[in-house]
Formats: C-alpha cells, structure tokens, sequence
C-alpha cells in the first residue's frame, strides 16, 4: 500500500471515525457510511494534509478508496 | 475601500463555491469586518473553508428554523459588536420531493419545510438582528432569489418558495424602511454549488442560460453575483429597497434564445 493510501486511510479513521476494519481498498464511500457532505469535507481534509485539490466533480466520481488514492497520486500528492 | 470599516454577518457559506463564500471574501477585501454562520454538520465544513479567508472569520452556529439559536447569534453580535452594518442570507432548502419533478405529488410537509427555510426565514433573521441594524443607521439586508416570475423545469416548489421570497423582500423593507434598513434580493444566474446539484435538472437551466443572458454566463463564477450583493451591502444604494437586482447575464430581460 502506498504512503498515499496510509495518509487517506488516517484521515477517514482519525477525523471521520471510520472504523479501521471498514478502511480497505475496495471499500466504497457508502461501505463506510459517508454520505455527500463527508466527501466534500473529505476533500478539503485531503488538499489541507496533501496539498491538492479535488474539485467537486471529481469528488462526484469517486467510489473507492483505490479510486481516491489513485485520483490523488495521479495529481501529484505525496505523503 | 466600498466597504471599510463595515460589520457584516455572512450565512450561507458551505463550501468554496457558495455564493456566501465569494460575498464574504470580496466584502473583506473591501475592507469589511465579516463573521460566518453555519448550520447542521455542514459547520464542520464552513469552518475548514473559512480558514481559507483572509483573515479566517469566526463561524456562529445558525439553524434558521431555531429561534433559539438566531436570539443566541444576535446576543454574540452585540458582544462582540455596536452596530451591525448588514446581514446576507443566503440560505435555501427544499426536501428532495420538492425538487426534480413531481410537483403534484409533493406532500405539505415537504413544502412547509421549503418554505420555513427558504421564505420565512428571511424575515425572521431579519427581525432578529433588527435592532443591530437601526444602530448602524439601518443597514442592509441583503438574500439571494433566483427569478420566479416564471415556472422552471426541476426548480417545483423552491420556485414557489422563492415566489414567496420575492414578496417577504417587500413586507420586510416595509417593515423596516421606518428605522432606515435597506432590504433587497439579488436574482442570481444559476451557480454550480451544493444547493444547486440537489436539483436533478440542473444542467438544464445551464444550457438556457448560455443560450440566453445577452452577456453570457459562467456557472462555476459566483463572482458576478458577490459583486451585486456587496455594491447593495454599501452605502452605494442608499435609496434603493424592496428591489431584487438580476445578476444573470441578462437573461431574465429575454424572451427567446439568443444563439
Ligand atoms: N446556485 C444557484 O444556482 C442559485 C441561483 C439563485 C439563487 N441561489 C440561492 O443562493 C442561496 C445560497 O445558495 P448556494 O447556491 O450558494 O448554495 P450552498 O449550498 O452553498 O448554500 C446553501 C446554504 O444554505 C444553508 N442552509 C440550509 N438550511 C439551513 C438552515 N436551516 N439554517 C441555516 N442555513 C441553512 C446551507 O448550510 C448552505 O450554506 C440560496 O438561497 C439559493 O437558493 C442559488
């Protein structure tokens, strides 16, 4: 797993209490209960500890976490 | 500076796309003093955002429909404040019934909460800072409507909810005209914001506009928008109330598509 991965999976056990059995690759946004509102939150937690964006639509398109951390690496974030 | 040394209270700020975010941003860099409200579980999110404004304001928790909370917002004003120079409402809901189609079947409840949220809770925020408002000579209150003179494909029930806006504008500068208090709408173009993707038919209103508004239009810029509500926040209109100025490119002025 990638330093990129261990940072988001931090973020959402840290600040959005996803119990750390739920955090997996495959799991999607709704596997782990967050709704719209986390993943706009979400996004802005990213940006804050990785330093790039994710703009509303490409938070649209998310459904996993390897999505997110691959979007993420794709935009140049290093952990 | 349009706005030094103003006191403002800004609602509405969610995310960076918000047109409350880009009214608090231009008004502080027109030299105004600026606190946030947010509401629900959003308030986590207005407080990250608000850390990206210059400098960060303090975010007061506001759920409109609680009077409770509008009393407690107005007392930490008048703490922290001697006067209140305007108010921005930029607030509105409407249960996903309401929205998107199916009109005809959207039960009274869901209505009424469009309506508290939306409709009255204009003038009910701007009763409660009232008071604040007449020691600044009367200040400004200032909501967003989007134009509903005519009906909209998705818009439902938010269109008769801002019907309803567009007429409280006018009770509430008649009501407030006595101790000076300028009150207005400004008609935005559509914005691609939280609010705006709740509504399933957006996209449609976005092609009517690109066809329509004279000047064109960009839904990803509220800055068009920010601009009009903070020339109405200033003492720049001092005999203008009971408006609602159209910052849309134009659009509302035509009948037929353009292009
Ligand atoms: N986006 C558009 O196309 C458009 C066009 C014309 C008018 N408007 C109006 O602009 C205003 C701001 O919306 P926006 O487009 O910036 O979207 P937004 O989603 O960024 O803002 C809507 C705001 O309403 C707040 N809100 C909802 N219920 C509330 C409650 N009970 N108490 C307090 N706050 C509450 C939310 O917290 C949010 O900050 C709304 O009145 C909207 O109807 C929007």
């Amino acid at each position: 797993m990638s330093a990129v991965y261990d940072k988001v999976a931090d973020i959402l056990a840290e600040k959005f209490g996803v119990p750390t059995d739920d955090i997996s690759p495959e799991a999607t946004f709704e596997d782990m209960d967050l709704d719209s509102l986390d993943l706009v939150e979400f996004a802005l937690a990213a940006e804050e500890e990785l330093g790039v964006r994710i703009s509303d639509e490409e938070a649209e398109d998310l459904k996993t976490l390897n999505d997110t951390v691959s979007l993420l690496e794709s935009k140049g974030a290093k952990a | 500076m349009l706005l030094e040394g103003k006191h403002l209270l800004v609602t509405g700020v969610l995310t960076d796309a918000s047109i409350a975010y880009s009214v608090a941003r231009l008004a502080q860099q027109q030299g105004a003093e600026v606190v946030l409200t947010g509401f629900g579980r959003g308030i986590s999110i207005t407080r990250r955002v608000a850390g990206r404004l210059d400098p960060p304001p303090d975010v007061l928790e506001l759920d409109v429909t609680q009077p409770e909370h509008l009393e407690r917002v107005a007392g930490e004003l008048t703490a922290r404040w001697d006067r209140l120079d305007g108010v921005v409402h930029a607030i509105g809901f409407a249960p996903p019934s309401a929205l998107g189609g199916g009109f005809l079947r959207t039960p009274w409840s869901d209505v009424a909460t469009a309506v508290q949220v939306s409709t009255y809770s204009f003038a009910a925020l701007a009763a409660a800072f009232a008071p604040q408002l007449a020691k600044a000579g009367g200040g400004s209150v200032v909501g967003l409507d989007f134009d509903a003179t005519v009906a909209w494909p998705s818009y439902d029930w938010m269109g008769v909810a801002k019907a309803g806006l567009e007429s409280c504008c006018r009770y509430v500068a008649r009501d407030l005209g006595e101790q000076g208090t300028r009150v207005n709408l400004v008609a935005a173009g559509p914005l691609r914001t939280m609010a705006a993707k709740s509504i399933s038919g957006f996209d449609e209103f976005d092609a009517a506009w690109t066809k329509r508004a004279p000047l064109g239009w960009d839904v990803t810029d509220p800055e068009p928008v920010a601009r009009v509500v903070c020339a109405l926040l200033s003492d720049w209109t001092p005999a203008v109330t009971g408006e609602i100025v159209h910052a849309d490119g134009g659009a509302h002025a035509i009948g037929a598509d353009l292009r």
